[in-house]
């Protein structure tokens, strides 16, 4: 079926838009209240549960708050950046969303319209331009507010995320290496498997890029400045950090920023890793469209349904997990945080990256065709990978204390002391 | 003074990382999933209180209406914050009542001495805590008021074990 052209084009992309952004804003909604229930819920609490059913209207209520509060901005600071910054906060986040297919193609009787805002060519070097993005909301916010601790809170938050915006990036390269093409929708239909067409692997990417997955998910969480990554604001020591001088629906903006990258967040880890909008053993929906526009598989209505509702789960499974994550783990010291970055993932990734270029050219060297054998022997490189990554990680001895790992402490006499003495 | 600095060398089951991480996890998990909250729901559930609580003050009345105070002074005597304002007259017959006899809830401590010390069981203290107002001056009752109160009176003791205070 071809693809909509012309004016069906046009009306189909603004539907697209608004759908989309739609959806998100309301995914962003629910998240703010499911943080608060899954945060209860952990703490043997009740969460919110007064304003509407359930307490769903929380939401309406905390925005209310949000827009009806007094909006001040201080004296000092920079008007223009100031005004700015919450707007770059929300922004990259926003536009990522763009470029993720959320569904198999949706056939129309004007033509087949693909669940995707933006199918641009280059989709994955679009999500990293964008996403490298978000650090300029955190700098300019901490720096127009001319305050010590935005200040501060600023850097640190740059610090931070140009750190990891390095490890989100190289641990995407395996990727890219594996389905040798950089459009989403390519991406997602390299995981599934096909009769006809050129050969695809079969498996979602979580098997075979095993430990790929496992830094994105780290690197992902520190671009969103949660837990335990969340540094830029930490109320001991500097108040709020960038966003301390923000009231209102400014701050509000920052707030809801936390949420927007973390669905967005959540969607890209699902296209890269767990197949986008797979639905697991079912071969029917494994629909995709090839450069020459021919399509291979049956496009229905009923399929982008599931299939939509396949990726919002998988979607929902990451934004749960960041939540868990937040509520279970003591943030990092800010030099642990560095030293995990640059010391460790840096290094580990860059490994990484050699280790599957090179079993990927052994692989096609010694003629295994691309299908679920080639995965499968990733897969297996993978699992060792992973055990040996986790068990050098798990030694503790990588994000321990400055002081500890040198063992000499000027003045005093180097002493190493067991638990009992 | 250079102190003395010890670098603790702990075995690797407790300098770990990951296997603390999926412990945590592990903890989060199984509270997230044990529905048993111990939250009360308050405004829908309430307290369940002791014959004892000694909260928002009531007066006890005639069967035609009149307050049951006879303007002793004892009260306001006994008070130790002084909330209680009493000022009492005498009618026709010669039986003393309070005129004026307002008690600010704000200022009292909820002792319960006026109710002990009141020889004609006139003023209680209730089992009764839900007083919150809008203005400072709709804490101080007036006589009307405190002898609308219907709440259950404080018990002075126990009547299952009388000679404990």
């Amino acid at each position: 079926m071809e693809a909509v052209t012309g004016t069906a084009f046009v009306v189909a992309t603004i539907l697209k838009t608004i759908v989309f952004f739609i959806i998100l804003l309301l995914g962003v909604a629910l998240s703010t209240y499911m943080e608060r229930k899954v945060a209860g819920f952990m703490q043997d609490r009740s969460g919110p549960n007064r304003v509407g059913p359930l307490g769903l209207l929380q939401v309406m209520a905390d925005g209310l708050k949000f827009i009806l509060k007094e909006e001040v901005t201080p004296g000092t600071a920079h008007k223009k950046f100031f005004i700015l910054a919450p707007a770059l906060a929300l922004f990259p986040a926003t536009v990522l969303f763009g470029v993720i297919p959320l569904g198999s193609p949706l056939p129309t009787p004007w033509g087949r319209v693909d669940m995707i805002v933006a199918d641009v060519p280059i989709g994955f070097l679009y999500v990293l331009a964008i996403a490298s993005l978000a650090v300029y909301g955190v700098v300019m916010a901490g720096w127009s507010s001319n305050s010590k601790y935005s200040f501060l809170g600023g850097l640190r938050g740059s610090a931070q995320m140009i750190s990891y915006e390095i490890g989100l990036a190289m641990s995407l390269v395996p990727v890219l290496m594996l389905a040798g093409n950089v459009e989403m929708p390519v991406l997602v239909s390299m995981q599934q498997s096909f009769s006809a067409g050129p050969a695809t692997y079969g498996m979602w990417f979580v098997l075979p890029l095993m430990l790929s997955g496992f830094f994105l998910l780290v690197s992902g969480l520190a671009e969103t400045n949660r837990v335990p990554f969340d540094l830029p604001e930490a109320e001991a020591e500097i108040v709020g950090g960038y966003h301390t001088e923000y009231s209102s629906m400014k701050f509000g903006m920052f707030f809801l920023g936390e949420y927007f990258h973390l669905i967005t967040t959540g969607a890209l880890i699902s296209v890269f890793f767990l197949g986008g909008w797979d639905i697991p053993f079912w071969q029917g929906d494994n629909i995709r469209v090839l450069a020459d526009g021919t399509v291979i598989g049956d496009p229905t209505w009923w399929k982008t349904l599931l299939t939509l509702v396949a990726f919002t789960m998988k979607t929902t499974f990451f934004v749960v997990f960041f939540m868990f994550i937040r509520w279970t783990i003591p943030r990092f010291r800010y030099d642990q945080l560095m030293d995990l970055g640059w010391k460790v993932f840096i290094p580990a990734l860059m490994a990484y990256i050699m280790l599957m270029a090179i079993a990927i050219f052994a692989l096609d060297t010694a003629g295994v065709p691309v299908g679920l054998g080639f995965s499968a022997a990733l897969f297996g490189l993978n699992v060792v990978l992973m055990l040996i990554f986790l068990f050098v990680l798990d030694r503790g001895r990588l994000v321990q204390g400055a002081t500890a790992r040198t063992r000499v402490v000027p003045g005093v006499a180097a002493a190493t002391v067991s638990e009992g003495d | 003074m250079p102190g003395e600095v010890r670098i603790v060398d702990r075995p690797e089951s407790e300098s770990s990382y990951i296997r603390a991480i999926s412990k945590g996890l592990g903890i989060t998990f199984k509270h997230f999933m044990h529905a048993d909250k111990p939250t009360q729901q308050y405004p829908d559930e309430k307290w369940e209180l002791g014959p004892r609580w000694r909260g928002t003050h009531r007066m006890a009345v005639h069967e035609d209406g009149r307050a049951k105070c006879v303007g002793c002074g004892l009260c306001p005597t006994v008070c130790p914050v002084n909330c209680i304002k009493l000022i009492p007259a005498e009618d026709e017959n010669g039986e003393r009542y309070a005129a004026v006899y307002e008690i600010d809830e704000f200022r009292c401590i909820f002792c319960g001495f006026c109710q002990e010390v009141c020889p004609v069981e006139a003023i209680h203290l209730g089992v009764h805590y839900e007083n919150a107002e809008y203005s400072r001056e709709r804490w101080v009752y007036d006589l009307a008021r405190l002898c609308e109160n219907d709440h259950p009176v404080t018990a002075l003791w126990d009547p299952a074990d009388p000679s404990s205070e």
